[in-house]
């Protein structure tokens, strides 16, 4: 007799999600998946029609994040998915263009893209997952390392300060800049639909454990003792200056949303200054099948 | 096919330089959005480009770096619009990663170099025609791509037209190699009505969301493309994928899409031959050459032939895939080749390859800097022809 129940279980973030693509490549305790979750439910929860999403990511463990999603999903080059996605968001406005990648990709290799995206204002919104190592690779120091952290590549600890990406973003003009853990993970879906139904560059960095390559080699073994010390160790400060929001290890972690301003977005401004001198996009003959019909005999193709 | 939209067309006789031919070429060709960043002796495509732009409805931006550059342009085309970025040697060498890019998710964009001496910072202000390796081997892996080079005004629209309409139709980066003395040269450009521009439409699918594959190859080995917002949930990637986009790293997969981007190149290669003959009548050599440096040659060429040697002229407008047939036939009935070219040595690697010992195939190398002397030329025919 069989013990089967029909049981139609739909879990909703299943609608963003390539299914046939599950599971994923991430290692149990990793907190990547923890914040697609509150991504998904964030998404569905603005409405915003999936069809004109797009999410582009980089390289490395989180620069998966776009291929497990059914939108359309970009996976780039290292450290360039802030470029792809400014030229997706410039031809084509209608489009939401979320970028979702690491540390490493988004802020040592793609550095130079935050920052500049960060001053034009770019309508994106960057979600960077900071696992504060280099996984893909094997676990090697990233520019995000607190330092004295045991990486494959600082074996003695590191000799480098980390960088305060809330800091950095906040800095170059962005308009939107908020930091959670995978712990918190409702105030990051709610930060995350915020910053959905906002204009310009938008900033969420996503604490998120990597036990397999940092946890291990740094007396965070397993996702719980993980998820434990972001309890313990989080203080939620809305509205904290970004300077005072550096990640030291062992420290306090300061989460929250820490900046939120008004300031026109790069199309925006364009716009404004162009005025009359803009002709926003007249059709071109391959749009109008009776134009490109037509004039096929006509030329000497 | 389907024409140029008169918005972007600038119909008439102008005497404009080679970098503004060429973005007249592009615009000419339906590009209405690019990305760069400057550098000597190219920026005055971008630079016209930008204040053309407002009025054809696109934009140019400026990045913060070629890296930014080479793959913001291929965000605009999966967007649905046609793109290409412009740059020079050091530049040029940035982009290679996103060269590479293009061709493996097979994104049509053009990428011009105009080309300066190198290596590295070189000479910044003259010409070279030292990339010529770089646009076919540059980006790691194995791609083909296809290489337009012109050797006037005039062509850089012409033949930036041709770029995009070879990058659409095979869906792949075309390089566009001009030179720092194309560029700045300025002469008659005569732009054609809007009509009479033979314009490449972006392969489009018709296929519904669900129905389409996007890398499923057509008849041509080409797929058919989909844009972002379009509803088809996109999966596009770097690594090695198979025909729904979704990574597929086998041995099995990789030889399957190598081979096929191989392929789609290497199937049309007799249409990819685009070459200007002079004088082959009754030659019994020939100088093979291309870009600026035939313009050196032509005038060699008249002065040999007024010391008596029948020497002909192959200017190659599409230097890769490599004329290979045409050559190797070539060689069998000449007594020699002169290859002259502003670098060591690039090209007449594969004229030498595909002449295979047939005749003699005289090196005419120049570190770059400035051109050739005409009687360089007349010298090299000469030992040819000894
Ligand atoms: S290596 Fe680290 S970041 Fe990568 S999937 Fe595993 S736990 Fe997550």
């Amino acid at each position: 007799m069989s013990t089967t129940v029909d049981f139609p279980i739909h879990n909703p973030v299943e609608d963003i999600l390539r299914m046939d693509r599950i599971p994923t490549i991430w290692c149990p305790g990793c907190g990547i998946g923890t914040s697609v979750n509150s991504f998904a439910y964030a998404l569905l929860s603005t409405g915003i029609e999936l069809k004109k999403v797009a999410i582009v990511s980089g390289i490395g463990c989180s620069g998966r994040v776009s291929g497990y999603t059914k939108m359309d999903s970009f996976h780039v080059t290292h450290g360039r998915a802030i470029p792809f996605a400014t030229g997706l968001k410039l031809a084509n406005p209608e489009l939401t263009v979320v970028v979702y990648s690491g540390d490493g990709d988004l802020t040592s290799i793609g550095g130079n893209h935050l920052i500049h995206a960060a001053r034009r204002n770019m309508d994106l919104l960057v979600v960077c997952v900071n696992n504060m190592i280099y996984a893909m690779t094997g676990g090697q120091a990233a520019a995000t390392t607190p330092g004295a952290a045991i990486s494959t590549t600082t074996p003695y600890g590191s000799f480098e300060p980390e960088l305060n990406i809330a800091h950095l973003v906040d800095a170059a003009g962005a308009s939107f800049v908020a930091r959670w853990t995978v712990f918190h993970v409702k105030m990051l879906e709610k930060t995350m639909k915020e910053a959905l139904s906002k204009k310009g560059f938008r900033f969420i960095e996503v604490l998120s454990p990597c036990p397999t390559l940092y946890g291990r080699r740094n007396n965070l073994a397993d996702g719980l003792a993980a998820m434990k010390d972001y309890k313990e160790r989080s203080k939620i400060r809305n509205g904290a200056p970004t300077h005072e929001t550096a990640l030291v290890q062992g420290g306090e972690i300061v989460v929250g949303k820490f900046v939120d301003r008004e300031r026109p977005d790069y199309l925006t401004l364009m716009r404004q200054q162009l005025g009359a001198n803009y002709h926003p996009l007249p059709p071109q003959p391959d749009e109008n099948p009776e134009a490109g019909v037509a004039k096929e005999d006509c030329c000497s193709c | 096919m389907t024409h140029a939209n008169p918005n972007s067309v600038l119909t008439g006789t102008h005497f404009m330089n080679g970098d503004a031919a060429c973005c007249e070429g592009l615009l000419a060709a339906g590009a209405r959005f690019a990305a760069g960043y400057p550098i000597t002796p190219s920026t005055e495509v971008v630079e016209r480009f930008a204040a053309r732009t407002p009025k054809t409805g696109g934009l140019f931006i400026q990045m913060e770096d070629e890296l930014a550059a080479s793959i913001a342009i291929q965000g605009m085309v999966w967007a649905g619009e046609k793109s290409f970025t412009v740059t020079s040697g050091p530049g040029f060498s940035l982009m290679m990663e996103h060269i590479g890019y293009a061709a493996m998710t097979e994104t049509p964009c053009v990428f011009v170099d105009v080309q300066r001496g190198g290596p590295s910072t070189g000479l910044p202000t003259l010409p070279a025609q030292g990339d010529m390796m770089q646009a076919r081997f540059g980006s790691h892996g194995d791609y083909l791509t296809i290489a337009l080079v012109p050797d006037s005004p005039q062509e850089c629209f012409d033949l930036a037209v041709e770029s995009m309409n070879l990058a659409e139709r095979f869906r792949i980066p075309v390089m566009f190699m001009m030179d720092e003395c194309v560029g700045h040269m300025t002469e008659k450009v005569v732009i054609p009505p809007a009509e009479q521009i033979p314009v490449y439409p972006r392969r489009r699918t018709t296929k519904k969301p669900g129905e389409y594959l996007p890398f499923a190859p057509g008849e041509d080995l080409v797929p058919e493309m989909a844009h972002a917002g379009e509803g088809h949930g996109l999966f596009v990637t770097g690594l090695t994928h198979d025909d729904r986009g979704y990574p597929l790293m086998n041995p099995a997969q990789q030889h399957k899409l190598v081979n096929r981007l191989f392929d789609k190149i290497l199937r049309a290669a007799d249409d990819l031959v685009m070459v200007e003959e002079e004088g082959m009548e009754d030659a019994e050599a020939v100088v093979i050459c291309y870009g600026i440096t035939s313009r050196v040659a032509r005038r060699g060429i008249q002065l040999a032939r007024e010391k008596g040697h029948k020497v002909g002229l192959m200017r190659l407008k599409c230097v890769w895939p490599f004329p290979e047939k045409l050559v190797h036939g070539l060689a069998g009935r000449m007594k020699a080749i002169v290859v002259p070219e502003l670098n060591l040595g690039q090209v007449v690697l594969e004229v030498e390859r595909c002449a295979a010992g047939q005749c003699r195939v005289i090196r005419l190398p120049h570190a770059g800097g400035t051109v050739h002397k005409p009687a360089d030329i007349v010298a090299a025919i000469e030992r040819g022809m000894a």
